[in-house]
């Protein structure tokens, strides 16, 4: 099947090789990370996780999205789904492949990553979170790749695979828990101390994560020969409307216990991310552009005729993404540094090889989810032919 | 087979890549290398084990060693003779072997080992 | 000889009780033949190791010099081989001031004391008796000695996740931003300055241990042992465990403060204020 990959347009190996470039680019300045230490980074003592745990943090929620195409396909039998099961799937094993990635690149000594394995230790949850991404990496590749083989000859997929895939939907459910309970656990940072924070990512994770597949679909419609469906479209559409709309009421809970109780600690993390603390307001142009951002994308996915215009659509899901990842990739880890524990503010912003590897980092990912999607889309044309 | 012409030719180029190496350093065997003992070693005339233990598994003792001193506070070690020696890289084996570069260093480079033992430990001042 | 490990302790420990070090109690109890079952067995013999810190007798010290005292800092980071990157974004910690506000930010008080809020407190890893480091560590490179309760960092096996940064609420662990061999030379003519010490690697995170090394031989924390020495003894370390230990009568004696005890951590470190 993977042969599939090795057909393509021009267009198609005109970007593979511009990612190849970014990653190329990303890999030579991990190298330099990789001699000079961390200091590289714009991350320092007290901000000592910055763009890369980040970008974990958003595509965890990115490839738990997965769940929103094979739960109704699989639970609720809902048909139209199962044209695209296998987008989800696939765009959650490369997410996945980014996060291992991101957390690679932000180890101090990467060569010695296996110590979490030689010595396994249960009551760490960077252990288990480990542990969970790994197997839904598994399962995903796993489940995608037999249902597409099995669609390819024509044939029903084996029944362990089904069994699998009833696995695979809460253990969707466990990854961005899990990655939540990364910070939630932590005593003395204010802004990560809350036990909404599992719910606040689950549901940015079901907006962001489908809004992203509904941009990849219609990539897909314009690039390939498959057409995912405009009911499936209009169907993530309405997930994406429920899931952001329960974010933005989980975040405005934040603020009302925040600024309700009056609590310093609560208070700070969030005046510095709007306003500044301490002349520090270096993330306030971006929290304000995210609010706009939310803002703009609610809008035009509850009124009808603009959520079920693909055209108004596409835009809503792309500044959802914007305002989703700004909040998530950005601000969450930031503010939960600040203020460090003596109450002062230092400044984070990434530095430009920071942004590189990222971007290296990123570029691989749309690398293997490009390839997956080319397997894909062929396949299904060739069924359907 | 499709291409199978193609596809022989590819393994052939690929297991001659592999194989690479060995024909290029083919008979070309560097001397082993001895290691110099500094007169101080000479003098104790044996380690904290007997040399042939230590040519072939200082390292296994050297990593039992900072195990248990960093985890379990066990900063003795008592030799098979029955000496007791304090665990320590610095203050025990280079109290002897402070000759980095002649005892260590060649054997590494001919074995093209290259441990992180001096990221961190200090290896004693060599007079040129 | 029969002897286990809980035994020797009790031995030691009775030892001690009479001011007696270990090693006393070893040739006492039966010379020579205990040497050999050494072996194995921590040396150090506080069931519970705790600091107080008078920041009265610190601040007095303070006073005297022209330019505040840093004797403890410049003996911990010297005999650590601790560098100094002059950037405080990147810097190293094992001891260290800040101000009595910054210190301790629960005590909100705007009319404490101007005097003691912008005054310099000396601050070092709590090690905690619940501590939050340990616990969310993946690889068990940071843990706690259960014989005296010290959190020890195994350098050799730390990953560089930085989980345990995020962990801390004191602020106590510091990272290898960078290589320490490669920090400024003009900033540190003589690194390193202990060659006795290892340094570390780029990568890994580091702090104070309580000095494991010197206690294992029987000598003070190198902080304690540099504030004595200028007469100061603002610093006090002992076995909390034992009730008529020195940290003890002091903590009886006077009024004393922890950082941020409602989070539940019971730091091991106590203030006289």
């Amino acid at each position: 099947m993977l042969d599939r990959a090795l057909k393509g347009s021009q267009g198609y190996w005109g970007w593979l090789v511009f990612l190849l470039v970014l990653m190329g680019i990303g890999a030579g300045c991990w190298l330099y990370q990789f001699f000079e230490g961390l200091k590289i980074t714009g991350m320092s003592r007290d901000v000592s996780w910055g763009l890369y745990i980040g970008q974990l943090t958003y595509f965890v929620g990115v490839a738990a999205s997965g769940v929103m195409v094979v739960l109704p396909c699989y639970l609720h039998n809902y048909k139209a789904f199962g044209r695209i099961t296998i987008l989800g799937e696939f765009l959650a094993v490369s997410a996945i492949i980014m996060c291992l990635l991101f957390v690679f690149v932000d180890l101090g000594n990467p060569v010695r990553i296996m110590n979490v394995i030689l010595y396994p230790t249960p009551n760490s949850i960077l252990f288990w979170d480990m542990i969970v991404l790994n197997v839904y990496m598994l399962l995903n590749i796993i489940i995608g790749w037999n249902v597409l083989a099995a669609e390819r000859k024509g044939i029903h997929y084996q029944k362990w695979i089904k069994v699998l895939i009833y696995i695979s939907i809460p253990w969707a459910f466990s990854i961005h828990t899990v990655t939540a309970f990364l910070y939630a656990g932590l005593p003395g940072r204010h802004f990560w101390l809350t036990s909404i924070m599992a719910a606040r990512f689950l549901s940015s994770a079901f907006c962001a994560g489908p809004a992203l597949l509904i941009l990849l679909c219609l990539i897909v419609r314009k690039v390939t020969r498959f057409d995912p469906g405009k009911e499936q479209i209009r169907t993530l559409a309405g997930i994406v409307t429920y899931a952001m709309l329960i974010n933005v009421f989980f975040f405005l809970l934040e603020l009302f216990t925040a600024f309700y109780s009056q609590i310093p600690g609560h208070m700070h993390p969030i005046v510095f991310l709007f306003k500044g603390l301490d002349g520090v307001g270096n993330l306030a142009p971006w929290m304000w552009a995210a609010t706009v951002f939310a803002v703009i994308s609610l809008i035009l996915l509850v009124v009808p005729s603009t959520r079920r215009n693909e055209g108004t659509l596409a835009v809503a899901c792309a500044v959802l993404i914007a305002a989703t990842w700004i909040d998530k990739g950005l601000g969450l880890i930031v503010a939960g540094f600040t203020p460090n524990p003596f109450e002062t503010v230092t400044k984070y912003w990434p530095t430009t090889p920071e942004v590189l590897i990222t971007i290296g980092v990123l570029a691989t990912g749309f690398f293997v989810l490009t390839v997956l999607y080319k397997v894909a889309t062929s396949i299904k044309t060739e069924v359907a032919a | 087979m499709y291409d199978g012409g193609k596809i022989i030719v590819g393994l052939i180029i690929g297991l001659g890549l592999f194989l690479s190496p060995f024909f290029y350093n083919a008979g070309k065997a560097a001397k082993a290398p001895a290691p110099e003992l500094t007169p101080k070693a000479k003098e104790a005339k044996v380690c904290v084990e007997p040399a042939s233990y230590m040519r072939e598994s200082h390292f296994t003792l050297l990593d039992e060693w900072r195990h248990t001193v960093v985890r379990d506070g066990e900063r003795y070690y008592k030799g098979s003779e029955g000496k007791r020696y304090y665990k320590s890289l610095q203050r025990t084996c280079l109290e002897c072997h402070s000759n980095y570069s002649k005892f260590c260093l060649e054997c590494h480079n001919y074995l093209d080992v290259d441990p992180y033992c001096w990221d961190c430990h200090i290896q004693p001042e060599e007079k040129k | 000889m029969g002897l286990d490990r809980r035994e020797f302790l009790k031995i030691a420990g009775m030892a001690a009780l009479f001011g007696l070090g270990g090693k006393a109690a070893i040739d006492i109890f039966a010379p020579g033949e205990l040497e050999a079952s050494m072996e194995g067995i921590p040396v150090s013999k506080g069931k519970r190791w705790a600091m107080v810190i008078d920041i009265r007798k610190c601040l007095a010290q303070q006073a005297k010099d022209k330019d505040g005292c840093k004797q403890c800092i410049i003996a911990c980071h010297r005999a650590h081989n601790v560098p100094d990157w002059g950037d405080p974004k990147i810097e190293i910690k094992w001891i260290w001031q800040d101000s009595f506000e910054h210190s301790f930010p629960d005590q909100h008080n705007p009319y404490i004391e101007e005097e003691l809020r912008h005054q310099p407190v000396i601050l070092m890893c709590n090690h905690c008796v619940n501590p939050p480091c340990v616990r969310v560590c993946p690889t068990q490179a940071t843990f706690k000695r259960e014989e005296d309760g010290i959190v020890c960092m195994d350098m050799h096996r730390c990953i560089g996740c930085r989980f345990c940064m995020a962990a801390c609420p004191y602020g106590s662990r510091s990272f290898n931003w960078g290589n320490p061999r490669k920090a400024p030379k003009e900033l540190n003519p003589d690194y390193p300055t202990n060659r006795d010490y290892p340094e570390r690697c780029k990568g890994v995170v580091e702090k104070c241990d309580f000095c494991v090394e010197r206690i294992a031989r029987g000598e003070l924390p190198a902080c304690v042992e540099a504030c004595d020495k200028i007469k100061a003894h603002a610093l006090t370390f002992g076995d909390l465990a034992d009730p008529n230990s020195n940290v003890r009568k002091l903590l009886k004696e006077h009024y004393t403060i922890r950082r941020k005890p409602e989070l539940g951590t019971e730091p091991n470190l106590f203030y006289i204020v």
